[in-house]
Parts: C-alpha cells; sequence; structure tokens
C-alpha cells in the first residue's frame, strides 16, 4: 500500500504542493501528466530520494516520510536505468542482495529465478554497455525486484523502446504483478501503458492528483 | 525566379581549405613539440646518458625523483577522490570559495608556492616556528626530503582534484540513488558504485599528479633547496648542470625525464584502454 497525504516537496525551483492519493495493496497504479507537472518529482519523494517539506508519505501502514531510501526496502527503476556500469548483468541483479549479506546459495537461486522470469539468462555474463534498450530494461527491472520489496516505483520504464518491445514489455510488467503482486505506481505519459496495465489510473494536473478511468 | 533559386541546391565548394588551414595551425604546435624533443636527442650522444647514469649524485637523483613523484601520486588521490567527490555531487556554502582556493596553486607563479610554503614553516606558533616544533619531535621538514614530497604535492594535487571532480560529474548520480535504494547507505553506495565507475579517472588523476610532480621545480628549489644527495631531484639536476655549464649532462638528465614522462603516459594508455578492450571484448 502507498499512502500519501498533502505531501509538499521542493526540486529546485520546482514546488509539488500538498498532494494527496492512495494506491492499494497489490494494486498497478499508473501515473500520468504532463511534462514537468512533478510526476518524477513524487515518486523520488516516496523512494526517499527528495525529502519532504510537509506531508506524510506511508509504504504498508508504516510511515517513511523521515526514513532513508535504504529503510524503505522498495524497488526503484529510474527512467534511465542507471545500471551499474563497472558490474556485469548477474552482479547487477546481485547488487541489493549483497548488500544485504544474503547467502550466496541464496543469491545464485533469486538470480536464477529473475533470470527466467525475465528472459535474461543469456545476458548474465555481459556489462551493461552491450546490451539493447529493452534489454537494459530488463534487467533494471531484476536488479529492482531482487530483494523482494513490496513496493516498486518505475519512472517511464518504457520510453524509448521501440513499438514491438513495449509490446513484450507490458506482458512483462503484467506477469510480473501477477507473480509478485507487489504494489507499483508506474509514471507513463503514454495513454497505452495505462489501458494495457493500469488498475488504478491517476492524473496529476495543475498540482493535484485525480483518478480517472483506465480503460476511458 | 527566387523560388527557382531558394530551390537549387548550394555551391558545392571543398571542405579542403577549411581542414587544411586547421592541420597547419595545429601541426604548427605538434611540430614545436616533436622539434624540442629531436633537438636533445641530437644534441646528446648514448656516451653522454651513459656518463649521467654512472653519476652517483645523478642516480640518487633519479631515485629520489621516482619514490617522491610516487608518494605525492598516492597523496594527491588521498584528497583528489574525497574533495573531487564532495564539488561534485554536493551543494554546500562556500563552494565557490573552496573551487577558487583551488585554482591558486594552478594560477600561482611556481617559485611563490615554494616562497609561501617556506613562510608558512616560519610561522611562529607559541614562541616556536612550525618548522622548529616539527625538528622537535623529529621531522624536520624544511630542505629535507619532506619538503620535495609537499612542494609536489602543493601543485600537483590541484591538477588531480580537477580530474577527480571532472570523472565523477561524468557518472551518473542515479546509479548512486538506486543503490541507496537498494539497501546502501551513501558511503557504501560510493564504494561500491561510483568509485569503481570513476577508475579511469582515479588512474588519469595519479598520471597527471606523478607527471606534474617529476616537472616541479620552482617550488622544490626555494622550498627543498638543491643540496646534492640529499634534496635533489631531476629537475634540480638540470638546474644544477646548467649553472656549472655542463649542458650535455643536463641534457642527457632531460632526456631521461622525457622518457620517464613518456613511460609513465604509455602505461595509463595501456591501462585505460586495456580497460576499454576487456569492456569491448566481452560477448
Amino acid at each position: 500500500m502507498i499512502r500519501v497525504e498533502k505531501l509538499t516537496v521542493r526540486a529546485g525551483s520546482f514546488l509539488l504542493n500538498e498532494v494527496s492519493f492512495e494506491i492499494a495493496t497489490g494494486e498497478y497504479a499508473v501515473l500520468m501528466g504532463r511534462t514537468g507537472s512533478g510526476k518524477t518529482t513524487t515518486l523520488e519523494a516516496i523512494c526517499g530520494l527528495r525529502p519532504a517539506e510537509s506531508g506524510r508519505i506511508q509504504l504498508n501502514g508504516e510511515d517513511v516520510t523521515r526514513l532513508s531510501p535504504a529503510a524503505r526496502a522498495l524497488g526503484y527503476v529510474p527512467q534511465d536505468r542507471a545500471l551499474f556500469h563497472s558490474m556485469s548483468v548477474r552482479e547487477n541483479l546481485a547488487f541489493g542482495l549483497n548488500v544485504r549479506r544474503t547467502d550466496e546459495n541464496v543469491i545464485a537461486e533469486r538470480i536464477d529465478q529473475l533470470a527466467e522470469l525475465l528472459g535474461i539468462r543469456a545476458l548474465l555474463d555481459r556489462r551493461p554497455q552491450h546490451l539493447s534498450g529493452g534489454e537494459a530494461q530488463r534487467v533494471a527491472l531484476g536488479r529492482a525486484l531482487a530483494i523482494e520489496p513490496r513496493v516498486l516505483c518505475l519512472d517511464e520504464p518504457l520510453s524509448a523502446l521501440d513499438d514491438d518491445t513495449r509490446d513484450d514489455m507490458h506482458e512483462l510488467l503484467r506477469s510480473i504483478h501477477q507473480r509478485t503482486r507487489a504494489t507499483i505506481l508506474h509514471v507513463t505519459h503514454h495513454v497505452a501503458d495505462a489501458q494495457k496495465l493500469a488498475d488504478k489510473l491517476l492524473v496529476l494536473r495543475n498540482g493535484r492528483v485525480e483518478e480517472s478511468n483506465p480503460r476511458g | 525566379m527566387d523560388q527557382a533559386n531558394s530551390r537549387a541546391a548550394a555551391p558545392r565548394t571543398s571542405d579542403w581549405p577549411f581542414f587544411a588551414s586547421f592541420a597547419v595551425l595545429g601541426g604548427a604546435y605538434v611540430a614545436l613539440i616533436v622539434a624540442m624533443v629531436l633537438a636533445d636527442i641530437f644534441f646528446t650522444s648514448p656516451r653522454h646518458i651513459f656518463q649521467a647514469l654512472a653519476s652517483p649524485e645523478i642516480r640518487y637523483a633519479i631515485r629520489l625523483s621516482l619514490i617522491s613523484c610516487s608518494i605525492t601520486a598516492m597523496l594527491s588521490l588521498l584528497v583528489a577522490i574525497p574533495l573531487g567527490y564532495l564539488l561534485a555531487r554536493c551543494e554546500f556554502r562556500g563552494r565557490a570559495f573552496i573551487e577558487a582556493v583551488l585554482d591558486i596553486p594552478i594560477v600561482l607563479p611556481p617559485l611563490v608556492v615554494g616562497l609561501s610554503l617556506l613562510i608558512l614553516f616560519q610561522l611562529k606558533l607559541g614562541g616556536a616556528s612550525l618548522e622548529t616544533r616539527l625538528t622537535q619531535i623529529g621531522f624536520p621538514v624544511t630542505y629535507q626530503i619532506p619538503a620535495v614530497v609537499l612542494a609536489q604535492f602543493a601543485v600537483s594535487a590541484a591538477f588531480a582534484v580537477r580530474t577527480m571532480r571532472v570523472s565523477f560529474e561524468q557518472l551518473n548520480p542515479r546509479a548512486e540513488q538506486v543503490a541507496l535504494t537498494l539497501g546502501c547507505t551513501r558511503a557504501q553506495a560510493f564504494w561500491r558504485v561510483a568509485l569503481p565507475e570513476a577508475r579511469r579517472g582515479v588512474l588519469t588523476a595519479a598520471t597527471l599528479a606523478w607527471a606534474r610532480a617529476l616537472g616541479e621545480f620552482g617550488p622544490i628549489l626555494v622550498f627543498a633547496g638543491t643540496t646534492r644527495m640529499r634534496t635533489e631531484v631531476l629537475s634540480t639536476t638540470v638546474f644544477l648542470e646548467l649553472s656549472v655549464g655542463k649542458i650535455e649532462a643536463a641534457v642527457a638528465v632531460s632526456l631521461l625525464m622525457i622518457a620517464a614522462a613518456a613511460l609513465v603516459l604509455a602505461l595509463m594508455r595501456l591501462f585505460g584502454s586495456e580497460a576499454k578492450f576487456n569492456r569491448a571484448s566481452r560477448p
């Protein structure tokens, strides 16, 4: 569950003022809005990457407003993927688990499951520099999913992908949602993403979040 | 008619005058550098170089140069990595002031750097100078080997800081943010993500600091002196040999310095391109 209450965040000269919305546990929510409307700022505040000036953020009932990003234990996929270039795909996937000092065998097993789920088994020993856009997106998703987050935040995950790859990724995101039942917040400006994926459509307009019909 | 003209193709002119003029202007500088090195090579002979290498004073200077430059390069990294990272990643009060301070060693005349160090160590601290206090605890600096390292470090570190700052600025800060969401503290994100991604910058900064230190002369002359078999490094050797009219020896040592600098630059290229090669050669 993600609950945002009267959240105010400043990002440079941009001010996100008293935004409120709620996403139920296990729901796939798509947040839409024009460029510059504050979608990414909202997402970053939920992830703990931007401090809230006022208001509250709750994840699964816990107030995380003042917690560090690490303590929030959510999955984050940024728009530019930001894969770790000094590591192989396998090391990227294992990163969050290594930080948590997870047992080696558990890590190997988890990577195996993720490689299967995301169809990236052949890429495991490659470097991120040699991946296509779609492949890099799958790896970024896998890296976030490896820590088994209850909340997943996706920032424009399908931008810069060609139409065929987008369709594949829609399928993949749907199957990930079905398997993990994680609460997902997906930021996009593509209507098709909302139509194909959203249980709930949120629109950020003039500084307010309104709920809309995803199939409408 | 006008419409027809506007639709006509732009007149075909050749691009070669543009490239030729740029090549001539740029090439003039390259030619100057090559000519200087060639002049040194033709002026000297293998006999002069072997004579220079046989001299115990020059052998000492070579050893001290190699050791002091390596220590300087390491010390420079020690300050350049944290400082470069903070300047690249953090907004804080007084940042512009710190940036201006960091430019001082780069724009200041080298002799002034040496003089300033000399004055600093003569500064009175509760009745005795800093140098006296250091001598009392058995660590004299002025006119000793530590002064050579400090004189080199004072200038070289500024170049290393610039290099590290640019390296960190070129890295995507998002990668560190993702690391934070995956459970890292800022320190873990730095050690696990930022620093490995900046490793080529680290290598470049170290090499640059090393090469700057090798060429440093003014601050060493003033702060460490030019005592043979004590504070003599290769740059001071050139000066000392020249001052007693032994121009052949001065040129021979200059060639040794050119060779050392070329070797270090080549090693850096090799490591740099090896890393690139490794990345490129992966399936």
